[in-house]
């Protein structure tokens, strides 16, 4: 048997039901490995004495029928969980311990997970380096001082240095897919309305979704299986019939019309990535799909929209944030004297700047010529998609337009930060599914990405596709430990 | 278009974060530079285009009015900054 930390999702649950590993020695496996791991920043709280005991407990009395049996996850500190601290990575809520369960994170233990811990994010997801955090930046098991992508980027350093079997992440303009993409690992972002909202710390409320990040297309069709439900506790929640999608998954994708946007060939994207699409589109036709050449002319649009959008409802929702109920409070003389100094002391430099730009587009006399023109906009993306979705079954797209930079490189520019998000940020808009999965390296051999886009509800065929590519791609990440201690 | 000094202090004071004179000057290139990016927008012409406000095509549903959580006071009080069992503290803000 290979090294416990190491295996997929699906091999450690065939292990517990088979009874060759037991759930205390995998959570205690992935617990060392933790120990040892320290350098790569990836925990900002540890739930590891409770972990312990609850994989005992899961032991004396085995439920194998769960569909995950005792398996330890860490999961994105996005995620509110009852008792244990929950940040988003950010000062104001560096103390918020909560006393409910967000609805994606109850999927998990209903089925018998375990608490690992709280994942490193960006401050509130805002960000696509890890960089914006309060708790530090994440290092990329990848390779020494390289970002892991963001915002899920401590949920992306962790399934890529097997700190955690598989983990979740939230995404609202590539928070899942772009880390993914950086670590040679697999993240999908499902349709708006599959995963419940409920409990997770808003960023942008029409935007924002959880998703499965995991080490492969299996183990992302098992966690979505559990995570994606209808809860009436999200007005947004789509009440549908989800599949099986673990069951149903199959590498059979022919006669399937896949489509290429010649908008996504953008200036000054790396030629790897030029090879890696080409190669993707070679792989797909040998599966038997059929290639065909589509256009989704808004492309260029919508890094902007989402750059009003997004903040606009970051600023609405952020207000909630005054030093009053809960969270971190600075004292002042009166009552807006502390509101103002908890928000100046209490959020970081991006969080502040993205809220500076909601309050502005949203204020009086500004409403219609910004948030009014990209919800304008929004709409002109969405029937993009919607008139491609006529002729074709799925888009296939890369990830994202470079593969991991250093940590540091893009702090100081903004604009240039937000350009890492052009290929995920349309499908949000759109509220579609996107999956990210490792296709190949660049000439540093970092890791690059896939995204496979496909029709609303349409998880089965998105997780198809990528299965049949991950197959003929036989990606291999190349991570040699550098960062384990003693 | 161009936000200048005394914008970038209005915004801050609209969203209650308060802000010295160098962050507020860093704040207002930061702010030029993504709005520029932003001004692309103006290229389309979007006269006729319904915007979206939700791009989940459901009707929000109805429940009933009704109490379901109870003795929750304790839980609410919980994470509160300053501690009181009964109420959240503020600075006073009636003379």
């Amino acid at each position: 048997m290979s090294d416990i930390t190491s295996q997929s999702l699906f091999e450690l649950t065939s292990n517990i039901k088979e009874k060759k590993l037991s759930s205390e020695e995998i959570t205690k496996a992935f617990i060392n490995r933790a120990e040892k791991s320290k350098k790569l920043n990836v925990y900002v709280t540890e739930n590891f004495e409770k972990a312990i005991d609850q994989s005992k407990k899961f032991d004396s009395n085995p439920n194998l029928d769960f569909k995950l049996p005792g398996i330890p996850i860490a999961v994105k500190d996005l995620f509110c969980t009852n008792g244990v601290r929950t940040t988003a990575g950010s000062k104001i809520l560096n103390n918020f311990v909560p006393t409910y369960e967000s609805t994606v994170t109850q999927n998990l233990w209903s089925q018998g997970a375990i608490l690992l811990g709280k994942l490193n994010c960006d401050e509130f997801a805002m960000g696509s380096s890890n960089e914006t955090s309060f708790f530090g930046n994440v290092q990329n098991p990848v390779r020494e001082n390289l970002v892991p992508g963001g915002s899920s980027g401590g949920s992306s350093a962790a399934v890529a240095a097997n700190l955690t079997p598989v983990t979740i992440g939230t995404d609202t303009g590539g928070s899942i897919r772009q880390p993914a993409s950086f670590t040679g690992t697999v993240g999908l972002k499902p349709t708006y309305g599959s995963c419940s909202r409920y409990g997770i710390v808003a960023f942008a409320s029409s935007l924002d979704q959880a998703g499965p990040m995991t080490k492969n297309v299996k183990d992302c069709s098992m966690l979505l299986e559990v995570i994606s439900s209808f809860d009436r506790k999200d007005s947004t929640s789509i009440d549908y019939k989800r599949n099986n999608y673990s069951k149903e998954l199959s590498k059979d994708i022919k006669g399937k019309k896949i489509g290429i946007p010649k908008e996504y060939r953008v200036d000054n994207m790396p030629i790897e990535i030029e090879q890696l699409w080409k190669n993707g589109i070679a792989y797909a036709k040998d599966c038997g799909a059929e290639i065909i050449d589509i256009s989704l002319p808004h492309t260029n649009y919508a890094l902007p929209t989402y750059y009003i959008v997004a903040p606009a409802e970051a600023s609405s929702n952020l207000a909630r944030y005054d030093g009053v109920k809960y969270g971190f409070r600075s004292p002042g003389q009166n009552l807006i004297e502390m509101y103002e100094k908890t928000r100046s002391e209490g959020f970081g430099d991006e969080v502040k700047r993205r809220i500076m730009i909601g309050t502005y587009v949203l204020s009086s006399g500004y409403y219609d010529a910004y948030y009014l023109k990209a919800q304008k906009v929004r709409q002109l993306i969405k029937k993009d998609f919607d008139d491609a979705f006529s002729k074709v079954d799925a888009i296939l797209t890369p990830s994202t337009p470079s593969s991991a930079f250093k940590i540091g490189e893009k702090t100081n520019d903004p604009v240039s930060m937000y350009l890492n998000d052009i290929f995920t940020v349309p499908i949000n808009l759109a509220g579609l599914p996107g999956i990210s999965i490792p296709a190949g390296k660049d000439k540093n051999n970092y890791p690059l990405g896939l995204q496979v886009i496909g029709k609303p509800f349409d998880e089965q065929n998105i997780l198809n596709i990528s299965y049949a590519l991950e197959d003929k791609i036989n990606f291999k990440n190349d991570i040699s430990d550098w960062w384990l201690s003693e | 278009m161009s936000i200048d000094l005394k914008t970038v202090k209005h915004i801050s004071k609209l969203a209650r974060i308060s802000i010295d004179d160098e962050k507020a000057n860093k704040l207002k290139g930061d702010l030029n530079n993504i709005f520029e990016f932003i001004e692309k927008l103006n290229e389309l012409n979007t006269d006729n285009v319904q915007a979206l406000t939700s791009i989940a095509e459901t009707t929000l549903r109805f429940r009933k009015d009704e109490i379901k959580s109870e003795n929750i006071r304790e839980k609410i009080l919980k994470n509160s900054p300053e501690e009181n069992k009964d109420f959240f503290v503020v600075p006073k803000v009636v003379e």
